[in-house]
């Protein structure tokens, strides 16, 4: 089932490849159809999900692909991967339909995202650290023509700064999965059996070193302070659904990659340098939400703010690293905030580079003091940023509070010092309030004026993801139904 | 689940879900009715959880649940809740005439969330509620958003009280690590450093969100909200809430030494200094917000002393109080466009019900005997003396400012105007906005029960119901001597003899509200903004650069590289070429000129000699004889020497 959905939209790519005459509109519903149907797996999936035995994952799928070094095509979910691909099919197919719009090259376009889609969903079910790399590398690649393709601004130079930076960083990351596979015993690439190993237990140096490699991989891609400086222009450049993959899909991976190679595989090394890790993500929050409030172009300021709410991400994972005794239903919960963190902000920070998108299509500019009283010719687009707004301060009722929430109370019952990072959320308070204040209220000027509201598309591709946030954050135990004994697992893990 | 579990779910998920559903309506003409309607089902509703006292819960997140509750305290907060937010919205129906369902939508989702926070038994429950109430409650002060500073007033109050709030998240995740769990009842078990913590959080978040010092100032800027949104949140619900929460964990206070104190000591000085505020202000939102700030300071006092009765009594009576003057003051703006306490002069006279209704609450808040907030506030007053005769002398003070703003209220409304005042009122019409000249039915009816409350609820403290009420919050009734009651009897009346006689002083550190908001952005904001600033000139002058340097230096270096690859790798590849090539042609040279050379020579010496040889060949007969003698005698000498 995991192969179908990952390479359903694949095929889908190849098909629309090799119908160079198939009509635009042709394309773009066809693009709609293949994205609605993977989802629809994904939630068959889902509905047959049963958490799989601590250590083991479900629906697992393995087949010899490289004996030489041990190398397998598998395949497998568990809780920590389950939403994330659920989080995948739903972002990708909001994108689907807010490109219906879509005027330039669309079945191009359309091949494009659909073959990020099943790069994106395979990384996520990958149980095989080749798999994992293939993957990752292949996103960058995808994510690269997206920018350079169809983004505006300086898309040239900052899909090249996005891709050589990234690359660099999945480079290093190759580093520590060869240095993985040197020090297992037999050597092997497989993730189940190398996190039943922990290679390196009783070598602390070269462990350190190794989960350094993986971590600076990971923190290009997540991104952290201070290797973030791709991120604000490859949003600022990139088209709508671009960003909205980049933000809600992409940055994702490293956080991915936390928890499910360098936690479980290297506990040891993960324990002593936890208090690292918990510097980067404070550091990351408390800067991140900084720098956003001296925004003046509203998706770079949203860029930012991504900076911060992955900073949240890494600061749970890193405290999960402090082991006490009295402290592992605390460390739990922070893991299951860190991981509904990821499901929340794909949601949240799509909706709301899609929205961006809105003001680019219509008035071509994203600086803030351009427009005023926008909710005037535009009410609806007001409410939707509103609610994405909110939900992306943290507000109860939506997702977000339902991650921060976890995470703040399982990272300060485990490290008092983790308070600090609460002054993150009153700075995006801030600032989002400002964002509306400047761009929404107040009297109707400069683009504003004749400001075309949200049309069919965009609010039927915007809606449902910012539905599914207000969902888990009114009824988040389906979703933490999942996520929790995985969590609970991967505590355990990191405490061998 | 039972008819009373439903009727609490019910009670806060129907104003939930009605209100979000017309705020994001365009229903305009029915917004009023069905708005109407979900009230008064709510506030029948609260009644009935009143009395039977269900509790609930689901399981919800970190390992706790999301728990409703009612108890004693609860029954007596929450239908207090509903009953006001009802005539606050009849009060509506009639006041506000744009964006109605996106009004009555706001109001009602505020109304849920209060009633959650009423009711909430675990903190993520109450966390929940409280945030959500700030919400609406920016929505509300920022509802006419075509005005940039409502818009702004909006923002600082929701943010001064989510820096509170945050005090809510610490609170939270001590409690987890102090071990007791995430239950409301269960925090004064928490381990003893935890429960520090815990109460410290908890009463940093109540004090921001009640307005009490420092975080004060929020609640001047809260005024540019519609005054249907004053009389309910800030005054009645959700400044009311900040309050509750204090008395509702009255037991976590008290089980640390300071916390209770540091309560009942902040709640003095905020009723003292506010008091004095609301004493110098001119605009009469002004001065009803800086009142709602200073009464809310007995309400925290009376938690902080233990008399839970007596603070909760408090706060209903408040709220019935004040939702009455603040409602009475939009009705009041919003005819004569005015609410400078010099254009309101004489108004009492001009709308008999409204007039003798505001009369009824201004009393009320005066602390004139047999009224709601003297009989409350005495009972905080007694508890304060058990504990400190300086706390009692405090709130003594407290209570004759607080007689002193209503007697400058009572003074205006029923001001004989002369010649020189009509024109002075006349001056202030319409300044603001522009006035109907008219109060309607549904503005008037609301004021009527109101103050029924503000005369009434003073049962609440009095004995015998307000014994009862004691007991079923688990304490013993205190009843004030007779001497205290005299004593406060005497301050109310002197204190409007007083006011009534002589202008009250309104200096400026008073009128400016402490200062505290400028001073807020002098230390807080600008700074903050500052530091962002210089931050994203950082990120962008040197980590960015620090990154695209390392590249310009990768660039530099491959372009080296290419170069030295040209000029000296490639270079010594064409030197090498060019001289074995010149090496060739000198080595072609030297085989032409020397060897062949020789050979050349050689072959032209022979020549010569050939020629040589030819010479003697003259075809002369003597000469060749000669050549024959001259061989034959060399011929003969050569055999004669050889020999």
């Amino acid at each position: 089932m995991l192969s179908l959905i990952v390479f359903l939209p694949l095929a889908a790519a190849l098909a629309l490849l090799a119908l160079p005459r198939l009509g635009d509109t042709a394309a773009r519903w066809a693009w709609v159809a293949v994205a609605a149907a993977d989802l629809a797996l994904v939630v068959a999936a889902w509905l047959r999900y049963d958490t799989p035995t601590a250590g083991r994952l479900a629906f697992e799928e393995q087949v010899e692909w490289i004996p030489g070094v041990n190398s397998s095509y598998h395949l497998g979910v568990d809780g920590l991967s389950l939403p994330l691909v659920a989080m995948t099919a739903v972002i990708f197919l909001a994108c689907a339909i807010f490109a219906l719009r879509e005027t330039d090259r669309p079945r191009l376009q359309a091949a494009l995202f659909l073959f990020l889609q099943s790069v994106s969903i395979g990384l996520f079910v990958a149980a095989d650290l080749i798999l994992f790399f293939v993957f990752f590398d292949l996103s960058i690649v995808g994510m690269y023509f997206v920018i350079a393709g169809w983004g505006h601004g300086n898309a040239a130079r900052s899909a090249m700064k996005f891709f050589l930076y990234t690359f660099l960083g999945s480079l290093a990351l190759l580093v520590g999965f060869i240095g993985l596979y040197i020090a297992a015993d037999p050597h092997t690439f497989d993730m189940v059996e190398l996190a039943e190993q922990t290679p390196f237990a009783g070598s602390s140096l070269a462990g350190g070193l190794v989960l350094a490699a993986i971590l600076i991989g990971l923190a290009v891609k997540t991104p952290t302070v201070p290797f973030h400086t791709w991120l604000p222009p490859a949003h600022t450049d990139a088209p709508a659904i671009g960003s909205a993959v980049l933000a809600g899909v992409l940055l994702k991976m490293g956080t991915y990659g936390f928890v499910r190679i360098a936690l479980p595989m290297l506990p040891e090394a993960w324990r002593d340098w936890a208090w690292v890790i918990i510097v980067v993500g404070i550091v990351s929050v408390v800067y991140g939400a900084l720098v956003a409030l001296a925004q003046t172009n509203v998706k770079r300021m949203v860029a930012y703010t991504s900076v911060n709410h992955m900073g949240y991400i890494v600061l749970a994972v890193g405290a999960a690293g402090l082991i006490a005794d009295d402290t592992t239903q605390a460390r739990s919960i922070a893991v299951t905030g860190a991981v509904t963190q990821m499901v929340s902000h794909g949601l949240i920070t799509g909706a709301l580079f899609l929205l961006a998108g809105v003001l680019q299509d219509r008035a071509a500019t994203y600086d803030m003091d351009s427009y005023g009283g926008l909710a005037g010719p535009a009410p609806r687009f007001a409410a939707f940023f509103a609610v994405g707004a909110f939900a992306s301060l943290g507000l109860p009722g939506l997702s977000g509070f339902i991650a921060e929430f976890q995470i703040f109370t399982g990272s300060i019952a485990a490290a008092p010092v983790t308070a600090i990072a609460l002054v993150g959320i009153l700075l995006t308070a801030a600032l989002f309030l400002r964002a509306l204040q400047r761009i929404f209220t107040g009297e109707t000027r400069g683009r504003s004026v004749g400001f075309t509201d949200l049309r069919a598309a965009e609010v039927w591709s915007v809606g449902p993801l910012l539905v599914l946030s207000l969902l888990i954050g009114v009824f988040p135990r389906p979703l933490l139904a999942v996520i929790e004994p995985a969590a609970e697992v991967a505590v355990e893990l990191v405490g061998r | 689940m039972s008819m009373s579990e439903t009727a609490l779910w019910l009670l806060v998920l129907l104003p939930a879900v009605v209100g979000g559903g017309l705020a994001l309506s365009r229903l305009e003409r029915a917004a009023a009715a069905v708005s109407l309607a979900t009230a008064f089902t709510t506030a029948a509703l609260s009644v009935v959880v009143a009395l039977e006292r269900p509790r609930v819960s689901v399981p919800f997140m970190a390992g706790s649940d999301l728990a409703l509750g009612v108890d004693a305290l609860s029954a007596l907060v929450a239908p207090t809740v509903a009953v006001v937010s009802l005539l606050v919205l009849v009060f509506s129906a009639g006041e506000i005439r744009e964006s109605q369902a996106r009004f009555h939508g706001l109001m009602l989702l505020f109304a849920s969330a209060a009633l959650l926070t009423a009711t909430a038994e675990t903190l993520p429950a109450l966390l929940f509620a409280w945030e959500v109430m700030g919400a609406t409650s920016f929505a509300l002060i920022g509802f006419w958003w075509r005005d940039d500073h409502r818009v702004s007033a909006g923002i600082t109050a929701f943010v001064t009280t989510r820096t509170a709030d945050v005090g809510l998240y610490v609170a939270a995740g001590a409690a987890l690590a102090g071990g007791a769990g995430l239950s409301l009842a269960d925090l004064p078990a928490s381990s003893e450093g935890w429960r520090h913590v815990v109460a410290a959080g908890v009463l940093v978040a109540a004090l921001g969100k009640a307005a009490q010092l420092p975080f004060s100032f929020w609640l001047s800027g809260a005024m540019e909200g519609p005054s249907p949104v004053s009389a309910l949140l800030h005054s009645a619900a959700m400044v009311a809430m900040g309050g509750y929460l204090l008395l509702r964990t009255e037991p976590l206070l008290a089980s640390t030494s300071w916390a209770a104190p540091a309560a009942a000591w902040v709640g003095a000085l905020t009723a003292l200094l506010l008091g004095a505020v609301a004493v110098a202000q001119q605009d009469l939102k002004q001065l009803l917000a800086a009142s709602t700030s200073a009464q809310l300071g007995f309400v925290v006092m009376g938690a902080g002393l233990a008399s839970v009765s007596g603070g909760a009594a408090h706060l209903v009576a408040h709220a019935s109080t004040k939702a009455l003057l603040f409602l009475a003051a939009g009705a009041w703006l919003s005819a004569l466009g005015t609410k400078q306490l010099a254009g309101l002069r004489g108004v009492a006279r001009r709308w008999r019900l409204v007039g003798w209704a505001a009369t009824a609450g201004a009393l009320s808040l005066a602390g004139v005997a047999p009224l709601a907030l003297w009989a409350t506030k005495d009972a905080v007053l007694a508890a304060a003396l058990e504990e400190s005769p300086w706390l009692y002398a405090a709130g003594l003070a407290a209570a004759a400012l607080s007689a002193a703003y209503a007697g400058k209220i009572l003074v205006i409304l029923w001001r004989q105007l002369s010649q020189h005042d009509h024109a002075e009122v006349e001056a202030h019409l319409d300044e603001e906005e522009p006035g109907t000249r008219h109060v309607g039915m549904l503005e008037r009816v609301p004021l009527i029960a109101l103050a029924l409350g503000a005369v009434v609820l003073g049962v609440l403290a009095l004995p015998p119901f307000g014994d009862t009420v004691a007991r079923a919050l688990g304490e013993e009734p205190l009843h004030p001597t007779p001497l205290e009651m005299a004593a406060s009897v005497v301050v109310a009346l002197g204190v409007l003899a007083l006011v009534w006689w002589r202008p009250v002083p309104e200096p400026g550190w008073a009128l400016a509200w402490l200062g505290l908001e400028r001073a807020t952005q002098a230390l807080v904001v600008r700074p903050t903004l500052a530091l962002a600033e210089a931050l994203a000139r950082f990120d962008d002058r040197v980590l960015d650069r620090g990154v695209a340097g390392s590249a310009a230096a990768a660039l530099g270096l491959a372009r080296r590289a290419a170069t030295f690859d040209d000029r000296v790798l490639d270079g010594a590849v064409e030197t090498t070429s060019r001289a074995s090539l010149w090496t060739a042609a000198r080595a072609a040279r030297d085989d032409d000129r020397w060897f062949d050379g020789a050979v050349e020579g050689l072959a032209a010496q022979l020549r010569r000699l050939g020629r040589l040889a030819r010479r003697p060949q003259t075809g002369q007969l003597h000469q060749y004889y000669i050549q024959a003698v001259a061989v034959l005698a060399i011929g003969v000498l050569l055999l004669v020497t050889v020999r």
